[in-house]
Parts: C-alpha cells; sequence; structure tokens
C-alpha cells in the first residue's frame, strides 16, 4: 500500500507492505537509525516518536495507521550544533550509558514536560512508566528532565 | 507478522461491508493489543480493518451521563474531568505512550482480564452501545475474553451514568503493569455497585461488599467479608488466594479514597 | 584547562553528541547492499532427540537463499562453542564439558537452542521460511530442578550425573575445627535467583565474506570483539585468524550477556562465506530472553561460626550452581573462581572452606552477569553476618567492625586464595552511617508505623575482585586466555592524539575518561584525544570489557604507552632544546630546561619527531607512537558500604525503597560522574533481583518469563534516588591507583535490600525476589 507521511518536517510518500510497522518504515525506508526497537510486547519504550503531537511506540503502530501522520523522531528535534534542551539536560545530568533507550527515552521525556503539568520526582518517574533503561538506574534521568523542564 | 490486507473504511456500513467479505477478518482501533498479537504471530487474521476513520472519538457529557466514543484515547479520558474516578483509571492504563494509542472501545471489545475500564463499566452501571444494540454492563462481561458483543458488531460508544461519588484502586502487575486487582466503588442515586477486575477470569461485581456499604459506606463496613477466589486467575505474579486478598484491600483504599 | 578535563574531573561525554541525536552506530543499523537475512528455528522442547529436519519446504519459499541445519556446519569442520575456564574437581580431575555445537545437530537441550537457520532476501520471507521448516523430534522428560539435577536422568552422554565439577576451596579440617569448638553457628539456606540480563539493545550480528579476498568481517554486539575473532577462528575454525576482522561498534549494554561466542554470530558469519553475500541476524525480545546466557541460579548452605562476642571463627559454605544445559565462555569459572575466593568479604574469618558443584540442567546456559559469582558471594557473606547480628543481640555495623581487616593489615592474605591490597572498611561505613541517618532511624520506624507501615534498615560491606586479571594467576588456575590488555598512543603529526584500546565501551565512557587520563598526562586538550575501540583490524588484541577491568587493566595500558610517548618527547625535546634529559622537565604539556626560559611544546616535538629535521636520528627513530601491553599484577579489590532503608506495606506486601546509600572505595576517581552513573545503574540491577526479578522455568522446562510482560525489569518508579559517595585508598599495584568500578552496585545491593526487607519484617529470610506476594505471605507466617 502507498502511504505519504511527514517526518521531521519532510514529506514522504513510499509503498511498503500492508504489515509493516512504522518503526521499520522510519529504520529501514528513511534510514533514520536513532529510534531504535528493543522489546517485541511493546513495552520497552526505545522506539518512542511523536505522532501528530503524541508520544507513542512506532514498533506498535501499522504502516496504514501512519498514513497522513506528522511524525517526529529523534533526529528531528535537534542538531549536535543546536540541541533540544532535553538532549542537553541528558548530557549535562550523564543521564545516558549505552545510549541505546536513550532517544526514545528523549522523545518520552519531551512529551512528559510539554503536557504542561509542573513535574517532581515522583511524577517524572511515573511519566517514564513507558520506558525501560537498563544502564543508569534512572536517577540522572529524572535529574534531567528536572533540569529541562526549567528551560522548555 | 503474517501478511494481510489493511483497510481503512470511511463509514460504519463499508467497515460491516469488508467484515463480512473477509475470509478472516479483525477490526482494529488503537492496536495496542491487536498489534503485539500480530506481531508474535498468535493470530493471523486475511484482513485488518482499521477503524479509526469512523467518527467514534470524542466525549459527549449529558445531564446525567457521560458518553465516550469507541475510539477515543485513554489519555484523552484521562485529561478530562467529568468523572474523576474514570480518568483516573485511565491515567493507570498501561503507561503515557499506551495511553496515547489504545481505546476505550478496543479495550471493553477485547475484554483483557487485566484491563481497566472493565471495571469501571460494571460499577458505573455503563451502556456499551454497538451496532448491534446496547448491552447493559452486568450483561456484558460473560468470561475470559468472552462479551456479550455480537459477532462483527462494532462497539460505538459507552455511555456512563454520572456517579454521586466513585473511586478506582488498582494493584498492578509490577511486570505488564496490567491489573493484578483493580477495584471501582461507586454509589450512583443511590445505588453501591463494586466492580472488579483482574482478579477472576472477567470483572464482575462484588455483591457482598454492595449489600455492606449499601447500610454503612464505610471502611469498616468491609472488614471480615470473604472474596471467594475459588475461581480467580493465578499466574507467578499473583496466585488466586492473593488476589483475594487484594480484592478487600483495594476495595477497602477506594472507599476510603471516597470518603 | 587540565583541571577541567583532567584526571578527577566529571566531564561531559564525548559520546552523548551521537547517542541523544540518534546517530548511533549500533549492529542492526548497519546495512550492507544485497544483504540477506537470517532467521533462525529454535527448540520448543527443552530436551529432545532430533530424529530428523526437513527444509525443503523453506527452501521451497520465495525469497529463501539458504537453510542450514547443525549437521550443515559440522560437516564443513565447524567446531564446538568451547568454555575457555577448565576448572579441576576435588579429586584432581577436570570439569567435563558436553559438546556444545552451534546449532543443534542431533539433540536439543534448552527451550529456545537453534537447530535450523533460515537465509532469505526479506526478514518477512526468513520468518515465513523459518516457520516453513519442519523437523521430528523424539521428546524426552527435562531435567529442569537445580536440587535434583544431580544424580537425575543424564542430560549428556558425556557427563555422568549431570556433574561438571565438583571443586573446593580453602582449608575444610580447620574450618570444620572452627565450628566444632565455635560459641555460636549462624546459617543460611539461600537461593541466588536467576537473572536474564537483558540489556536494552538486542544481540545483533552482521556477517560479510569477500570471496576475491578471503576476507570476513563481522559486526557483532560484543563486549569484547578480540576474543569473539579469537573464539571464531582457533576454537570454531570460521576463519583464519588473520582473515577475520570483527567490529563491535555501538553496543547497547551487555552486563556479560554479551562477553559470549554464540550461535548466532557463529552461524551468520559463517553463512556469509558459504553465499558471499552479506547476512545480517537480529534476536527479537524473546529470543533473547531464551537464548542470552542468564545470570545467578546457585543453592547455598552457608555457615558462620562465631566467638560469643561475636568475632568471626568459620565460615563454611556448600553451593549447587546451575550451568544451564551447556557451559557457556566462562561459565565454569563465575561459581567458583570468581564466587569462593570472595567469601573472605570484608573479614579477618581465619578458616573458610567452600565447596561448589556445578551441574547442568535444561534450561537456557547459565554465565556471566553482572558482578559475575561477587554478588552471590556478597549475598551470602552479608546476609550470614547480619543474622548472627540479630541473633547474638548485636547492632550489625558493630560486629562488622568488630571483624573488619584493619588499614595496618594490608597486604592481608585472605583464606580463599586471594590478597587484598589495600583498603579502610570502616571508613566508607562510617560515611555511609552518617548519610542515611542511622542514628534516627528509630525515630523513622516510629512514623511508618504509625501510619501502618513496617520499616527495615540493612547494611551490606562488600568486597569484591575485579579489574580482571593477572595472566598467571588466571592460567594457573584454569583461564585459558590471559587477561591483560593493549594500548597504543599514536600521536598524529600536528600533535593530535589516538588511542587504541583493547578494551570496549558499551555504556561505561571509556571514550571519555580514557581521553581525560591521556589530555592530563600530555598536556593537550581533550577534544585533540580520541579513543578508537571495538574493531580487531584497528587496535591490538585485548580482552575486551567486563570484570570492571577497562579502566584498571586497559587505563593501566593507556598510562604505560603514554609514559613511552612522554619519554621518548623528553628525548627529541632535549635534542631540541639543546639540553640534557635530565635538565629537561615535562608539565601541561610544555618541556622546558630546567632554571630557564628554554621551552617546546608537546605538539611542537610531536612535529619534529615526523618532520625530523631538528632531530636526532642517529638516535631516535622517527614517528612518536607507542604501545604498551599491560598484566596486572594482582587483582583489585573495591569495597564498601551499602545501607537500604525499606517501607513495607502490610496489606499488599509492597515493598517500597525509601532511601538508599551507597559509598563505594574505587581507589583513585577519574571521572566521579561517570563512577556514579556506574553505581546508579548496579544498584538497579541489584536492587532488581531482590524485590523484582526472576527468570523461571515450570517443571516441563518452558520458560515461564519470556517477555516483558512476565519479566519484571525494574522501571524508574520502581527505584529511589540514590544517595552514592565515595572514600579513597588508592590501589597500590597499578599507575592509575584505580580499582575499578562498574559491577559494585550491584555486587552490594542486593543483600542490603534483604536485610533491610527481613528486619523490617522480623523474620529470618525471605525468598528473592521479594514479590507483594512472597512478602505477604512472609507476613502471614507462612
Amino acid at each position: 500500500m502507498e502511504i505519504s507521511l511527514t517526518v521531521n518536517g519532510t514529506e514522504h510518500t513510499t509503498d511498503v507492505p500492508d504489515n509493516s510497522l512504522l518503526v521499520e518504515i522510519i529504520r529501514e525506508r528513511l534510514n533514520l537509525t536513532g529510534t531504535h526497537v528493543g522489546c517485541d510486547t511493546s513495552q520497552c519504550g526505545a522506539c518512542t516518536i511523536h505522532m501528530n503531537g503524541r508520544s507513542v511506540k512506532s514498533c506498535t503502530v501499522l504502516a496504514g495507521q501512519a498514513d497522513g501522520a506528522d511524525i517526529t523522531t529523534i533526529e528531528g528535534i535537534g542538531t549536535v550544533d543546536a540541541l533540544h534542551p532535553m538532549q542537553e539536560a541528558f548530557r549535562e545530568n550523564h543521564a545516558l550509558q549505552c545510549g541505546f533507550c536513550t532517544p526514545g527515552m528523549i522523545m518520552s521525556a519531551i512529551d512528559l514536560v510539554e503536557k504542561g503539568k509542573p513535574l517532581d520526582e515522583r511524577s517524572v518517574r511515573e511519566g517514564l512508566e513507558g520506558n525501560l533503561c537498563r544502564c543508569t538506574g534512572y536517577h540522572n534521568i529524572v535529574k534531567a528532565v528536572l533540569d529541562a523542564q526549567d528551560k522548555m | 507478522m503474517y501478511r494481510f490486507n489493511y483497510h481503512k473504511p470511511d463509514d460504519m456500513a463499508a467497515a460491516q461491508q469488508m467484515m463480512a467479505d473477509a475470509e478472516d477478518g479483525v477490526y482494529l482501533s488503537g492496536g495496542m493489543t491487536l498489534i503485539p498479537t500480530l506481531k508474535a504471530r498468535l493470530a493471523s487474521p486475511t484482513d485488518v480493518i482499521d477503524l479509526s476513520g469512523l467518527a467514534l472519538s470524542g466525549i459527549e457529557l449529558a445531564d446525567d451521563s457521560l458518553t465516550i466514543g469507541a475510539l477515543t484515547l485513554h489519555s484523552e479520558v484521562a485529561a478530562g474531568n467529568e468523572i474523576l474516578s474514570l480518568s483516573n483509571l485511565a491515567l493507570a492504563i498501561g503507561d503515557a505512550q499506551v495511553r496515547n494509542r489504545g481505546t476505550i472501545g478496543g479495550s471493553i471489545a477485547n475484554s483483557d482480564p487485566g484491563a481497566d475500564y472493565p471495571a469501571a463499566v460494571v460499577a458505573l452501571g455503563a451502556t456499551i452501545n454497538t451496532t448491534a444494540g446496547a448491552i447493559g454492563a452486568d450483561d456484558y462481561f460473560q468470561g475470559l475474553f468472552e462479551t456479550a458483543l455480537k459477532p462483527g458488531a462494532i462497539v460505538t460508544s459507552v455511555t456512563f451514568p454520572l456517579p454521586g461519588r466513585a473511586a478506582y484502586e488498582k494493584f498492578p502487575n509490577p511486570a505488564s503493569r496490567y491489573a493484578v486487582v483493580g477495584v471501582m466503588v461507586a454509589e450512583t442515586n443511590g445505588d453501591v455497585r463494586v466492580g472488579v477486575t483482574g482478579a477472576g477470569p472477567c470483572a464482575y461485581r462484588q455483591r457482598n461488599f454492595e449489600q455492606a456499604l449499601a447500610d454503612n459506606f464505610s471502611v469498616a463496613a468491609l472488614d471480615g467479608l470473604e472474596v471467594d477466589y475459588t475461581e480467580f486467575n493465578s499466574d507467578i505474579h499473583a496466585s488466586a488466594e492473593y488476589r483475594g486478598h487484594l480484592v478487600g484491600v483495594m476495595a477497602r483504599r477506594a472507599v476510603a479514597q471516597i470518603i | 584547562m587540565t583541571s577541567e578535563t583532567g584526571i578527577g574531573a566529571s566531564v561531559k561525554r564525548k559520546e552523548d553528541a551521537r547517542f541523544i541525536t540518534g546517530a548511533g552506530h549500533y549492529t542492526d543499523d548497519i546495512n550492507q547492499p544485497g544483504q540477506l537475512y537470517a532467521v533462525f528455528v529454535r527448540s520448543m522442547y527443552p530436551r529432545a532427540e532430533i530424529r530428523s529436519i526437513d527444509v525443503s519446504s523453506a527452501l521451497a519459499m520465495e525469497g529463501v537463499m539458504a537453510a542450514y541445519t547443525g549437521a550443515d556446519l559440522a560437516a564443513d569442520g565447524i567446531g564446538d562453542l568451547p568454555c575457555g575456564w577448565m576448572v579441576k574437581s576435588k579429586d584432581g580431575s577436570d570439569m567435563i564439558q558436553p559438546p556444545h555445537p552451534p546449532v543443534a545437530v542431533s539433540v536439543v537441550n534448552y527451550v529456545g537452542e537453534p537447530y535450523a537457520m533460515v537465509v532469505a532476501e526479506t526478514l518477512q520471507a526468513a520468518r515465513d521460511g523459518a516457520e516453513a521448516v519442519t523437523a521430528d523430534f523424539n521428546e524426552i522428560p527435562a531435567v529442569v530442578d537445580l536440587a535434583s539435577a544431580h544424580g537425575a536422568d543424564q542430560i549428556h552422554e558425556a557427563v555422568p550425573g549431570n556433574q561438571c565439577y565438583d571443586w573446593e576451596l580453602g582449608d575444610r579440617e580447620a574450618t570444620d575445627a572452627a565450628f566444632a569448638s565455635a560459641d555460636h553457628v549462624t546459617s543460611l539456606d539461600i537461593v541466588n535467583n536467576r537473572l536474564i540480563p537483558n540489556a536494552m539493545e538486542p544481540r545483533a550480528a552482521v556477517g560479510m565474506y569477500e570471496a576475491a579476498t578471503g576476507n570476513y568481517t563481522l559486526y557483532t554486539t560484543s563486549q569484547n570483539p578480540h576474543l569473539a575473532r579469537l573464539v571464531l577462528a582457533a576454537f570454531v575454525n570460521v576463519a583464519a585468524e588473520s582473515k577475520l576482522r570483527v567490529v563491535a561498534p555501538d553496543v547497547g549494554g551487555g552486563f556479560g550477556s554479551k562477553i559470549f561466542v554464540y550461535a548466532e554470530e557463529t552461524a551468520v558469519i559463517w553463512a556469509a562465506g558459504k553465499l558471499a553475500r552479506a547476512i545480517k541476524w537480529r534476536a527479537d525480545r524473546s529470543e533473547s530472553f531464551l537464548a542470552d546466557a542468564h545470570g545467578r541460579d546457585h543453592l547455598t548452605r552457608a555457615e558462620l561460626a562465631l566467638n560469643a562476642d561475636g568475632t568471626f571463627v568459620g565460615l563454611r559454605v556448600k553451593t549447587v550452581a546451575n550451568m544451564g544445559a551447556y557451559l557457556s565462555l566462562f561459565a565454569s569459572s563465575v561459581p567458583t573462581y570468581l564466587y569462593g575466593t570472595l567469601l573472605a568479604g570484608q573479614y579477618r574469618t581465619p578458616a573458610i572452606y567452600v565447596e561448589v558443584q556445578s551441574v547442568f540442567t535444561n534450561t537456557a546456559p547459565v554465565d556471566a552477569y553482572r558482578g559475575a559469582g561477587r554478588p552471590e558471594a556478597t549475598y551470602v557473606v552479608e546476609r550470614l553476618v547480619e543474622t548472627a547480628a540479630r541473633e547474638l543481640g548485636k547492632d550489625p555495623a558493630d560486629i562488622r567492625r568488630l571483624n573488619f581487616i584493619q588499614p595496618e593489615d594490608f597486604p592481608y592474605e585472605t583464606p580463599v586464595a586471594l590478597t587484598y591490597d589495600t583498603g579502610d572498611y570502616d571508613a566508607s561505613l562510617k560515611k555511609a552511617i552518617e548519610l542515611i541517618g542511622y542514628d534516627d532511624f528509630a525515630e523513622r520506624k516510629a512514623s511508618s508505623e504509625a501510619n501502618g507501615k513496617k520499616r527495615g534498615i540493612g547494611f551490606s560491606c562488600y568486597i569484591e575482585a575485579c579489574g580482571l586479571a593477572p595472566s598467571q594467576v588466571a592460567i594457573s588456575l584454569g583461564a585459558g586466555v590471559g587477561l591483560f590488555e593493549s594500548a597504543e598512543v599514536r600521536v598524529d603529526v600536528t600533535g593530535s592524539v589516538s588511542v587504541m584500546t583493547g578494551c570496549h565501551s558499551h555504556g561505561q565512557g571509556h571514550e571519555t575518561t580514557f581521553a581525560q587520563i591521556v589530555s592530563d598526562k600530555l598536556g593537550i586538550p581533550f577534544e585533540n584525544v580520541e579513543v578508537v575501540h571495538g574493531d580487531t583490524g584497528r587496535s591490538d588484541y585485548g580482552l575486551g570489557t567486563y570484570g570492571s577491568r577497562s579502566l584498571v587493566v586497559g587505563g593501566s595500558a593507556i598510562v604505560k604507552a603514554t609514559d613511552k610517548v612522554i619519554a621518548k618527547s623528553r628525548k627529541i625535546a632535549a635534542h631540541m632544546l639543546e639540553s640534557t634529559e635530565e635538565n629537561v622537565d615535562f608539565e601541561e604539556g610544555t618541556f622546558s630546561v630546567t632554571d630557564s626560559n628554554q621551552s617546546i611544546t608537546f605538539p611542537e616535538v610531536a612535529f619534529s619527531a615526523y618532520v625530523p629535521g631538528n632531530y636526532p636520528l642517529d638516535e631516535l627513530e622517527p614517528g612518536l607512537s607507542e604501545k604498551a601491553f599491560y598484566d596486572p599484577e594482582n587483582f583489585t579489590y573495591p569495597a564498601g558500604a551499602h545501607i537500604c532503608e525499606v517501607e513495607v506495606d502490610p496489606e499488599t506486601g509492597k515493598v517500597e525503597i525509601v532511601n538508599f546509600v551507597a559509598v563505594d572505595d574505587f581507589g583513585e576517581i577519574i571521572n566521579p560522574m561517570i563512577v556514579a552513573g556506574q553505581v546508579h545503574g548496579g544498584l538497579a540491577q541489584g536492587i532488581g533481583q531482590a524485590l523484582l526479578e526472576h527468570g523461571i522455568y515450570d517443571e516441563s522446562g518452558q520458560l515461564v518469563t519470556g517477555s516483558y510482560m512476565d519479566y519484571t525489569m525494574p522501571r524508574a518508579d520502581d527505584m529511589p534516588n540514590f544517595v552514592v559517595d565515595t572514600t579513597v585508598t588508592p590501589c597500590t599495584h597499578n599507575p592509575l591507583g584505580a580499582k575499578g568500578c562498574g559491577e559494585a552496585g550491584a555486587i552490594g545491593s542486593t543483600a542490603a535490600v534483604m536485610n533491610a526487607l527481613t528486619d523490617a519484617l522480623g523474620v529470618v529470610d525471605v525468598p528473592m525476589p521479594a514479590t507483594p506476594e512472597t512478602v505477604w505471605r512472609a507476613m502471614e507466617g507462612e
């Protein structure tokens, strides 16, 4: 089936099998490999992107459901020379180690802050329920999100 | 996943026709249950019919009820304040990303024993509106993944009477975050209902708790009341006996929240 | 400049730039033109004879290029996956290593064991093809229960009684005598629960073969590419070592599980050679659960003998360790030389005896997982010590202080083979006690109780042996490889530096810390130092990253190589400054003649080495690039005090960690921010073992916890903020004075949590993981 979607501001039209997942389109069709696949039960959150303004797990979205959607991936929120405040906060606070969960974690964290409710340690921890990290023990991730909150 | 044909009909008639024409069709709403099932190759439908093109989303407040469209996201219900207990319940579903895709219609149609909404449907005495007629809460949940939904029928919305007071308490599975036990206690027009999910094969009413609370709406009223856990679910996270115990604990906490 | 980016500074990481922008290159991100996709066919049975395998239907499917069985690999001379550590039993006999073909040939021994591989043009076709492979199995009842595995139905023809070895360490006679005359004996039966490592990046491999050159290239999620290359070449016979390049690119966590050479990369690189095409494989998470090496899984009877005053007089331990169905690469060493040798703990216990019987079961192979043997040892010792304190009515801190090895006792030779170089255990304990507010605990407990909750506090004063390893010690104990490390410090013409290391970074931040070391020593900007790792084509042979070895062994090799660079530079500078070496000082990147203002910078010296005009060519070769191979003199011994405070909801049994303090002695610290991060991550894993995680096989041998739906991974809301701090007694035997920090968090924490929980509940023991139901039942007195 042919689908059209806007990814990081650029429109793409592509022909994909009906049973393609959004994460496959992002990683393989569009070569945006910053979004990662970490599990097969929609729990780890490494594949988190923004779809129509909301954080979603791209491994659990079918191609047809993404048709016409506005997608932002980790590659679209900032660059090495112009980092998004959340990316900056992750670096400043050592909120990543191996980096594999990081793109998904950053995308989730941005959505969490952008929702508008003032966050504290508890609500950040609850808000990041959908993102697993095996390296950091979450301590510095929480610090980074609270830090970014002030700057976003 | 196995191969399938994906369809996105514009209206109800087209959706139902596609289902009728399909060799082995399934409806898709949020996909939070269906897509992982397909990825695991546990199902092999020939056709996946996406209902998100039908205008089935939205929250409508009437004088004494709230009607939530089947395709309304958990995050949208969570952001509402018409029935606070229901918003809190929706906020406890899955995680943030799941709530941005999962729908009430999908949850109700599927009736996972660990899903949260069924407790609210039962406790608030909701009506499930479908393309094949309306079904009352007491008739809807019938067994493990078994509902009164007619084959091929589509859930279009759920109508919740506005409760006088209600609260939901959930004890989540630490791994999946589904409900090990979830209890909603609600008093609507003088009627007390206690809806339990997670514990048994499907959501049900804990009748002896309802009677006790009807007499005396207090935490103490639930002391010493038995929960029959013989038919309860049991797995590595919680035995039937422990779930039986938790029903009481969560019910007391829900009452405490209300009072 | 040096102070902001030098040794001891919390420099922000170089590697972050690519990770936070999604520009990392993990193995699954790597795509080769025309690549094929591999999918493995895995056993549904925990134990069965393979009567026949039929791949014909798969081969007939569109897009399927090949379908291989174990017999195909064997026919091509592909060898078994080896275990690299020969452990001997009490009677002097060698451990028994059952055959371990990478892809099963005639028998399968655990659910998930691969027995065929389908290679196709698309992943979809490969999955469909894999499903079309049929096989005829003769199912055999599986041996699953660890306690009864010895003497149960024999799994491997070569292994009578399913016993791999029956090993011992220490002095049995002296220990038995100590017990016979002791005033008090504390004993515990301990189950150290099986864990599944679950690094966030699933394992993956991309294998390539170029017929025209005969060169193989393997991209693989490995913690140690050189070791993978050695095993694949010399033991598995995939290719000659010189024709095989192994690259471990960005790797998303390892925790031990990516040390080993597995079936999948073996089959992928072999098949790439057969087809002369690139082949890619990535594990689904469910495959990771089934087929990554698991961790822990011990049954232990442990006893501590004490005098009435609380002095430890003897420790006696008997452990049965699960090897799983086959021996993984280091499996035999984990419950022996990485476990038994740590049973002295921080204490002067004079008599220790440990016996470990390792057995096979029809479950996934078990091998090193963060801490590898040391968490198990710490758990035994620290649970015994805390329990003894309670039995004798002593304060848990006091009983430890009474038995600590004192600073003046070092170097201290333990009764279990190791000699600790230095330490100050009381310093860590004192700081931890202060940080957790131990003196006010009673008040907090009363407050919890007023709220209907139980509250407890627990200690764990752990020590570990890491910085793997002094080669001759390791080899004499059965290791099949040395454990030194390589370093090359290659100065560029313009004075920037590349540092090639045989270690690997998969989260540890070596690109940053190693650069700090070299930048600090050479006095050149941190930005001008590039650290190169993970590629056998670029770095000399090294042993990779695990066992908290990289800074200690890899960093020391870098120091040595850097010192050689400085030594040569000094000669060059002396020539250029028309002075002598003895009169040339080197400070902050500048060579100067003593008591004069004549000086020359390091980049100027470097330039001269490569454009040797004003240069002593008659005495010195041009160029400025030095190597070193560093073999440590001893293990290093990080140690510390972890204190955990928990609150328990008696109605549900849910345990909340309300405070966790870790005060660790890692010797000299290069980057405090990175060290704290390592501790945080380790704490989460240790807490995970105590409260959440359990790899469970049912009686028939099926893995019940086969996905994140059932295996409880720690999430952000399961963890508290951690309070971490350090004390310092520099390591005496390496140039950095460093001890390593990568595993300590996971080593010390589990016992602290369970000591706190048992304190809260007033019970002797609670099984791990202490799930809500488990705790609820413990309170009900079951």
